[in-house]
């Protein structure tokens, strides 16, 4: 709404919105600041903001520990690979839904979107059966085809709204031009549906980052992304808080990072489609 | 608007997805089904075979059972209740003439981006621990005894956390769904003599209807299997006073290894999750035009 | 080549029958027009000839050939749709060159008609655009040199004109007509206009819920229409249908005559009348007349002195008028 309103009141606005903006966001600011203080500043009494021992130690502390890379590593595989492999499951299925819906086509939906409900818990103990049959705990493939399962409804979804703003003429139009429906989902639907598929693999990359009941349930070591890698840090060890922190800084960073830079994106992807 | 043939192709794209959904969906349930009436103890492998409905009877027993019960909801509803009025507050804020917009949405969506056990442990170790955390810190500043968050309102202090994760995905959503809401059906109500209270009762509520549905139906879907931050924070303690039902079969199957009635109380929770799942789509299905 | 029949056609959505059984043969080269009010059948009936739609039993032949169940892209047709349908994300070259590049053209071939097609068309100086870039006129010019560059048997037009502003749709008329004039290929156009069915056709389909009310040239259907439906439908302004007594005196039902088929006098005649709402063109001059019999229209000459209120004496021309029985059809 761009209206015009007096200077004071803009400033109100202004002060209030960063003010709630800057408590929401205090934990993680907080967090990066301890991440650079040395231990014993980190938990000092009172509380030290910017004036203290700036250092790295932590950084090279946790390193040492853990291997970061590695754990990194994981994690950019599994959630770049199930979101990739989800994609291409999902494409075809939103294109039959948005461009030739029949009666039934919302149910199933809401279908897919119900088999989200299950209670992962529920069934841990079959699915860890299952993989340790098959050699899959502990491996990256394993994990990448539970979180694909895992979201290939939102996937689904998602595409399916963003597909359905997508004219149905154009994709007749592709046909009369003697598209088959490899060219007309290759070469018409998916260029058109862009800035729709980059918000759903953001949005589907964030989730897999983060997703922390498989990840810590199914791994040891070889496979452990950054969520196992923190875990790791749940029983407290004397001083930690500086360490914790820097370990907590690694394992956010890059999807903070990824997610400021995609903001505009993201924000599309983040309501699903469902919010014009 | 189709022809046979483009059913037909339509049918066999939409397969993969249905066919590895159902897979995803009937096996692992099948063999949750199938151990719940086994005894099946992971210390126990020898002692096997049918056991009739004794792991429901026991699960139910638990005393912890009612308990678990209840807390899922007050942490559903809880999380919910905080999102939606916050989350609608701080998009009306946002959405008013202010500088930088742009980085207080950057701000304000950060949460979003924390793994659950980053939170749970930045929040339990540098905020909410009774000795060190910042709160406590806060509480001696103001002369009042340091307040033992995780250990005297454990279930709150989850909600509070849980809250923290999830606000940004409700407040971005009902800041998307305002910047829709034209300029000139709220200048047509202010002309028409609406005050800024009934203008947002009348005309903006209404217009958040469709994107609250959205809020209530993806968080409720991730909320319910919440696990992460109790396992970190808590562990479901004290007692059982921040148990879930995920966490308290969790309990069951991983520390005292008794997978028979760990399956039991999935079963339980499947059937629980059903009918939220139904009573969701039913209630709240209609109102998305999916 | 362009020559396509339709014999016994039949479209049922469930238990809804869109079309209860069409035939039709359209000539090579003609230009033949769908008309008819909305939901009546005429764009579904353009669908099912595009393959877009399977027919629920008939056939349809292009050529001779059967080519009922042959998908859209094999059975040679061009399309013009409503909203253009042009590739959003393609500069107006790639849009042109889209169904060149599908069919396998090799790259020089594909430059060099669509540079042909620009041409015809005046698009050149745009064709590194996108269409958003392009008013309204110019997307339509370029959804049709989309269709024109791949020499099709025959055009199919899906009201394209009806998103265009009203001066803009006279001379895309006139294009479109000289387009066909120039290609000789056969086009079937869809109209709820019946003046562009009128202008445009080389022969009109006038249709009403999914059945063919008649088959004529455009002049055919104004002299002789073969039932109530269509004289009301086809004229601008419309027909005047008159019932009961009136209708009885010529043995028909319900007798019809045009409002350029009426003398006015303000002296004598035989049907009195006051007059209502009257529009002064300049050119002609039209006034809607309360009669006994109901309101009139009357086309006069630009120069009659009638406003509202006056009394006038109408007198209709009996060689023109038409008369239709209880079924509503014509009696010749």
């Amino acid at each position: 709404m761009a209206r015009a309103v007096t200077t004071r009141r803009k400033i109100i606005n202004t002060v209030a919105a960063w003010s709630v903006a800057l408590i929401l966001f205090f934990p993680i600011l907080w967090t990066i600041l301890t991440s650079f203080k040395p231990e014993a500043q980190a938990v000092s009494s009172p509380p030290v903001f910017l004036a203290f021992d700036w250092t790295l130690q932590n950084y090279i502390d946790v390193n040492e520990q853990r291997n970061y890379l590695k754990f990194f590593w994981n994690s950019v595989i599994i959630a770049v690979g199930s979101t990739l492999l989800g994609l291409v499951i999902a494409i075809p299925a939103a294109w039959s839904m948005a461009f030739v819906p029949g009666k039934r086509t919302k149910d199933l939906l809401m279908w897919m979107l119900s088999t989200k409900m299950m209670p992962a818990v529920g069934v841990l103990v079959p699915i860890y059966l299952i993989f340790k049959s098959l050699g899959l705990l502990d491996t990256r493939v394993g994990l990448v085809v539970v979180l694909t399962l895992m979201n290939l409804p939102i996937i689904v979804w998602m595409l399916y709204t963003y597909f359905k703003e997508i004219p149905g003429e154009i994709l007749e139009a592709a046909r009369m031009d003697g598209a088959n429906l490899r060219a007309e989902i290759l070469y018409v639907l998916t260029p058109m549906a862009v800035p729709g598929i980059a918000s759903t693999v953001l949005l589907n990359i964030i989730l897999a980052w983060n997703e922390s009941f498989w990840t810590l349930n199914l791994t040891v070591t070889d496979a452990a992304p950054l969520t196992k890698f923190i875990s790791s840090f749940s029983s407290p060890q004397g001083l930690f808080y500086a360490k914790l922190s820097a370990a907590s800084t690694m394992a956010i960073a890059p999807i903070l990072i990824m997610g400021w830079f995609s903001q505009k994106q993201l924000v599309r992807g983040l309501t699903f489609g469902a919010v014009k | 608007m189709s022809t046979q043939s483009s059913r037909a192709t339509a049918r066999l794209m939409l397969s993969p997805t249905v066919i590895l959904l159902l897979i995803w969906m009937i096996v692992p349930l099948a063999l949750t089904l199938w151990f719940s009436t086994q005894r099946y103890n992971l210390l126990y492998p020898d002692r096997q075979g049918f056991n009739d409905f004794a792991n429901y009877t026991r699960f139910i027993a638990t005393p912890a059972f009612t308990a678990a019960i209840i807390n899922t909801l007050v942490l559903v509803l809880g999380v919910l209740v905080i999102t939606v009025v916050l989350g609608i507050l701080i998009a009306l804020l946002i959405d008013q003439p202010l500088w930088g917009q742009g980085p207080v949405r950057i701000l304000v969506i950060s949460p979003f981006f924390i793994m659950p056990p980053v939170a749970a442990l930045i929040w339990k170790n540098m905020f909410m621990n009774p000795t060190n955390g910042l709160f406590a810190e806060a509480a001696k500043y103001l002369g009042l005894p340091p307040f033992d968050f995780l250990g005297a309102a454990p279930l709150a202090s989850i909600i509070l956390i849980v809250a923290w994760q999830w606000l940004p995905f409700a407040t971005l959503i009902l800041l998307t769904a305002l910047q829709s809401l034209s300029s000139e059906e709220l200048e047509a109500a202010e002309m028409d003599g609406a005050p800024p209270v009934k203008r947002f009762w009348y005309i903006m509520l209404p217009h958040l209807a469709r994107s609250i549905t959205v809020v209530v139906l993806i968080q409720t879907i991730f909320l319910m299997g919440i696990f992460g931050e109790i396992l970190v924070t808590t562990n479901g303690g004290p007692g059982s006073a921040s148990t879930t039902l995920p966490f308290l079969i969790y309990k069951e199957a991983l520390l005292d290894f008794d997978a028979g009635t760990a399956a039991a109380g999935g079963v339980v929770a499947v059937i629980i999750a059903n009918i939220v799942a139904i009573f969701l789509m039913r209630a709240i299905g209609k109102n998305l035009d999916a | 080549m362009g020559q396509i029949t339709l014999k016994q056609v039949r479209k049922s959505f469930g238990d809804v029958h869109v079309i209860p059984g069409v035939d039709l043969r359209i000539e090579e080269g003609e230009f033949v027009v769908f008309v008819g009010p909305s939901g009546c059948g005429k764009s579904t009936l353009l669908r099912l000839i595009a393959g877009l739609e399977d027919t629920t039993s008939g056939t349809i032949e292009i050529d001779g050939k059967d080519a009922t169940y042959l998908p859209p892209a094999k059975r040679g047709l061009a399309m013009v749709f409503q909203s253009y349908a042009l590739y959003p994300h393609m500069s107006v070259r790639k849009n042109i060159a889209f169904p060149l590049k599908m069919a396998g053209l090799d790259q020089a071939e594909i430059d060099r008609k669509v540079e042909g097609a620009a041409k015809v068309l005046n698009l050149n100086s745009y064709l590194d655009r996108r269409p958003g870039q392009l008013s309204g006129g110019q997307r339509q010019r370029v959804a049709i040199g989309r269709a024109i560059v791949r020499s099709p048997q025959a055009f199919l037009f899906d009201e394209p004109l009806s998103n265009l502003d009203a001066a803009l749709r006279v001379n895309m008329r006139l294009e479109i007509s000289e387009l066909h004039q120039k290609l000789k290929t056969t086009m079937i156009y869809v109209t709820h206009d019946q003046v562009e069915a009128m202008t445009m056709a080389d022969k009109i389909v006038v249709l009403q819920a999914g059945r063919i009310e008649q088959v004529g040239t455009p002049m055919e259907l104004y002299k002789t229409p073969a039932n109530v439906f269509v004289a009301g439908f086809i004229g601008s302004p419309k027909m005047n249908l008159i019932a009961g007594a009136e209708a009885a005196k010529h043995g028909a039902t319900t007798i019809g005559i045009r409002p350029e088929h009426v003398q006015v006098s303000a002296t004598s005649g035989l049907w009195q009348g006051r007059v209502g709402v009257s529009e002064h063109l300049g050119s002609d001059t039209f006034l809607h007349v309360t009669t006994d019999m109901g309101l009139l229209n009357v086309r006069a000459g630009g120069d009659v002195a009638l406003y509202h209120g006056d009394t006038v004496w109408l007198t209709p021309d009996l060689a023109h008028l038409h008369r239709f029985d209880a079924k509503g059809l014509a009696i010749r």
